[in-house]
């Protein structure tokens, strides 16, 4: 379960402030989408969970199964289940998509106490998953995101997730740069990881990708806060009505 | 990423000292006194019990030096050295002429153990490595030991160290020794002339295929002591040898110097791969103490369709002025360089090649990396020339610079000089840093900070590790690591 509460975050500078007292619970299985206007806050939020150092944290906690996830480094936190599906995944030259798979997920392991992967049985799942995807093998042999298309680099990202087995998978705008058929199958690999342990964060603009990855709640995100909260249909009508209405009502 | 686990977790061992060559070995000495002047050069001639041409050679060599100036275009900033502070000559005294192992005082054979360089042969046949190297190994001013020699001599390669060429082979030295290098050639490289005490000889005749990597292994461990080492490879008509030198030294609060020259020589369609892990004592986290490199490497494509490649790792030194190079004298000869530079602390390194297209349809490739870290400075400085019969000459020059921090520094300095309207000359350049945005991407996925910084370093200098043997390019990636310690956070 990740638990935010009355979450204060700024720019590092301190030039900004930007999440104001969010508060958001996402249970074991729970699939949360997160949606609202540009600028609202939404990617910070899924870097500030993941980590990154960027931003200042004033106030608040955010807690994944009872641990206190603001007070470790972003690799523990991984190791602890946290995933970040990044919008602009990083290209990373020279090492091999592969190489890297391995390093991530044995790391993860060690971080568990865990044993590492024996090399037939890492392959194995990569090649399981990688399959399911629609990821060539000769992909897995690039430089990691080097070269890919906008829809290779997200596939990419739901393969590491697949791999990783995230109790929390956070998707940034994953729908973002990509057509309706790369939409599927990336829509697919989300749905075939849904589990009553593993729980996801969905930020989105668009109400298209709801229409695969079926949420259970929909918030509606606006000056760093949830402003609203309702079920799957939520989506619908703010693709009909738009974000003025939260805009407006949260400036007042 | 075994190599990299295993770094990262040699790194944390390591505490506050992240040089783990950096002991030193007691043992009785032979040295010269203090000092440069004739006399010296004199006994360093007659320690070795060389020929009077060769002491004549040398006297020639110092008496030019006298009258040369110290080279000051290097983006390199040291004190004045001053060359009558330095000993000349240092031998370890119960090792005045081994013929077999069993005859090397134990202390250096363990010195060398400890550095990872077995030179027991039955330790290599055991199994450590896959496949067999023969190892020339120099300790301060002399060749201590040569492995598989008899191995070798049955294929007709002669590798030895050059004092023993110079007395069973002197025709081949008298012929090759200067050739490629001239004595008067550079500051460093005539003071080498004069002075040098040891290094390693190859000859591979005409037609064979040496039958394992040599190497030589060189190890500076007395104070105050200059090393000047002299290498000279031959490959005949057809031949072919892949080489390897790998350098250490311990700890010291004073800079020490170490001025090498290396000659190769390819005739036709011969090839010569060399390759160079420099791992010099690079000095402490405030810059103090360090070895001053200055070398002077050079191939001679002599003759028609030979290759000559040079690969390096440099990792150490508190100064390194080299640029192994090639001339490209036969038509359809190949020159290759590849390097990758790296420098923490306050190390700066001035380094590149020379590619001199002289023959036609000759050809050359460069690929550098430098990365930088801390408070260093990392110049790539490379010349392509093309002379005025060098017809069809081809050269393709990719040179890319790392940066991590706020506080070191990457420069290029490419020198282009066509005199031949066919030749084409190809320039790609890339200075980048390492993104906090790449690094935040790796630690998400669950490395750590360091982890993620090795991991990105090794990518970049891929096409280089590529170049060298397998059992070196596993070493040389965690020696890349270890050195870029600290850089990150």
């Amino acid at each position: 379960m990740l638990e935010i509460r009355n979450l204060h975050v700024a720019i590092e500078d301190g030039s900004k402030k930007i999440l104001n007292g969010l508060n958001l619970t996402i249970r074991d299985g729970e699939v949360a989408a997160i949606m609202g206007p540009n600028g609202s806050g939404k990617s910070t939020l899924s870097y500030v969970i993941a980590g990154k150092d960027d931003y200042e944290v004033l106030d608040g906690e955010i807690l994944l199964d009872g641990k206190n996830l603001l007070e470790m480094e972003p690799d523990e936190r991984a190791a602890a289940g946290v995933f970040l599906a990044f919008q602009y995944p990083l290209e990373i030259p020279g090492v091999a998509t592969m190489t890297f798979l391995k390093a991530a997920l044995n790391a993860q392991r060690k971080g568990r106490g865990e044993d590492e992967l024996t090399t037939p049985d890492f392959m194995r799942r990569v090649k399981a998953g990688a399959e399911k995807l629609g990821i060539p093998q000769d992909m897995l042999k690039r430089g990691l995101n080097v070269g890919f298309s906008g829809g290779e680099k997200k596939r990419m990202e739901i393969l590491q997730m697949a791999l990783l087995e995230p109790s929390i998978g956070i998707l940034d705008e994953t729908d973002s740069g990509l057509d309706i058929d790369a939409l599927k199958i990336v829509s697919e690999g989300v749905n075939a990881l849904r589990s009553a342990k593993r729980s996801f964060l969905v930020i989105t603009h668009y109400q298209r990708l709801l229409n695969y990855i079926v949420p259970d709640t929909v918030h509606v995100m606006s000056k760093g806060q949830i402003v609203r909260t309702g079920g799957k249909e939520l989506a619908l009508e703010l693709e009909a009505n738009g974000y003025a209405d939260y805009v407006t009502n949260a400036a007042a | 990423m075994v190599a990299v686990k295993e770094t990262v977790e040699q790194v944390k061992q390591l505490d506050v000292d992240q040089y783990k060559y950096g002991f030193t070995t007691d043992l009785e000495v032979d040295k010269a006194p203090k000092g440069l002047n004739e006399d010296i050069v004199r006994f360093i001639s007659a320690k070795k019990g060389e020929p009077q041409w060769m002491l004549d050679w040398r006297l020639d060599a110092f008496r030019r030096w006298k009258t040369m100036d110290e080279p000051q275009w290097a983006r390199v900033h040291y004190p004045k050295i001053d060359f009558n502070d330095s000993y000349y000559y240092a031998a370890p005294k119960k090792n005045a002429a081994p013929k077999t192992l069993d005859d090397v005082d134990p202390a250096i054979l363990d010195t060398y153990k400890k550095l990872g360089i077995p030179l027991r042969e039955q330790e290599l046949l055991a199994g450590v490595q896959t496949s067999k190297v023969a190892v020339d190994a120099v300790f301060d001013s002399v060749s201590v030991v040569t492995t598989f020699k008899e191995e070798l001599k049955k294929a007709g390669v002669i590798f030895c160290s050059i004092s023993e060429a110079i007395k069973d082979h002197p025709e081949l030295v008298k012929k090759y020794l200067g050739s490629v290098v001239p004595v008067t050639d550079n500051y460093y490289a005539t003071l080498n002339c004069a002075v040098f005490t040891d290094g390693s000889f190859v000859y591979i005749p005409e037609g064979t295929r040496c039958p394992m990597e040599l190497s030589t292994y060189f190890r500076i461990n007395e104070k105050n002591t200059g090393q000047f080492e002299r290498t000279l490879i031959i490959a005949e008509k057809g031949s072919y040898v892949s080489y390897l030198e790998g350098c250490t030294a311990p700890q010291r609060d004073e800079n020490q110097l170490h001025a090498a020259v290396v000659e190769l020589v390819a005739l036709d369609d011969a090839e010569i791969k060399y390759s160079t892990v420099q791992n010099w004592y690079p000095g402490d986290a405030e810059g103090k103490g360090g070895i001053y490199n200055f070398v002077t490497k050079r191939g001679d494509c002599r003759g028609a369709n030979s290759k000559i490649s040079w690969t390096q790792v440099e990792t150490g030194s508190a100064i390194t002025w080299k640029y192994p190079s090639c001339i490209l004298r036969g038509d359809n000869s190949r020159g290759e360089f590849y390097s990758i530079a790296v420098s923490n602390g306050y190390q700066q390194v001035d380094s590149g090649t020379k590619m001199i297209h002289l023959g036609k349809n000759t050809t050359s490739r460069i690929i550098s990396k430098g990365i930088s870290a801390g408070k260093s400075q990392n110049t790539y400085r490379g010349q392509v020339s093309a002379h005025r019969k060098a017809t069809n000459a081809r050269n393709f020059t990719n040179c890319d610079s790392l940066l991590i921090g706020e506080t070191c520094g990457a420069h290029t300095v490419p020198y282009l000089e066509s005199k031949n309207a066919s030749a084409v000359f190809e320039h790609e350049a890339t200075t980048s840093k390492i993104s906090e945005d790449q690094l935040f991407y790796c630690r998400q996925r669950g490395l750590s900070a360091e982890e993620a910084t090795a991991l990105i370093v090794n990518g970049f200098v891929k096409d280089v590790l590529q170049q060298l043997p397998m059992e070196f390019a596993v070493e040389a990636q965690k020696l890349i690591s270890i050195s870029l310690e600290g850089s990150v956070g």
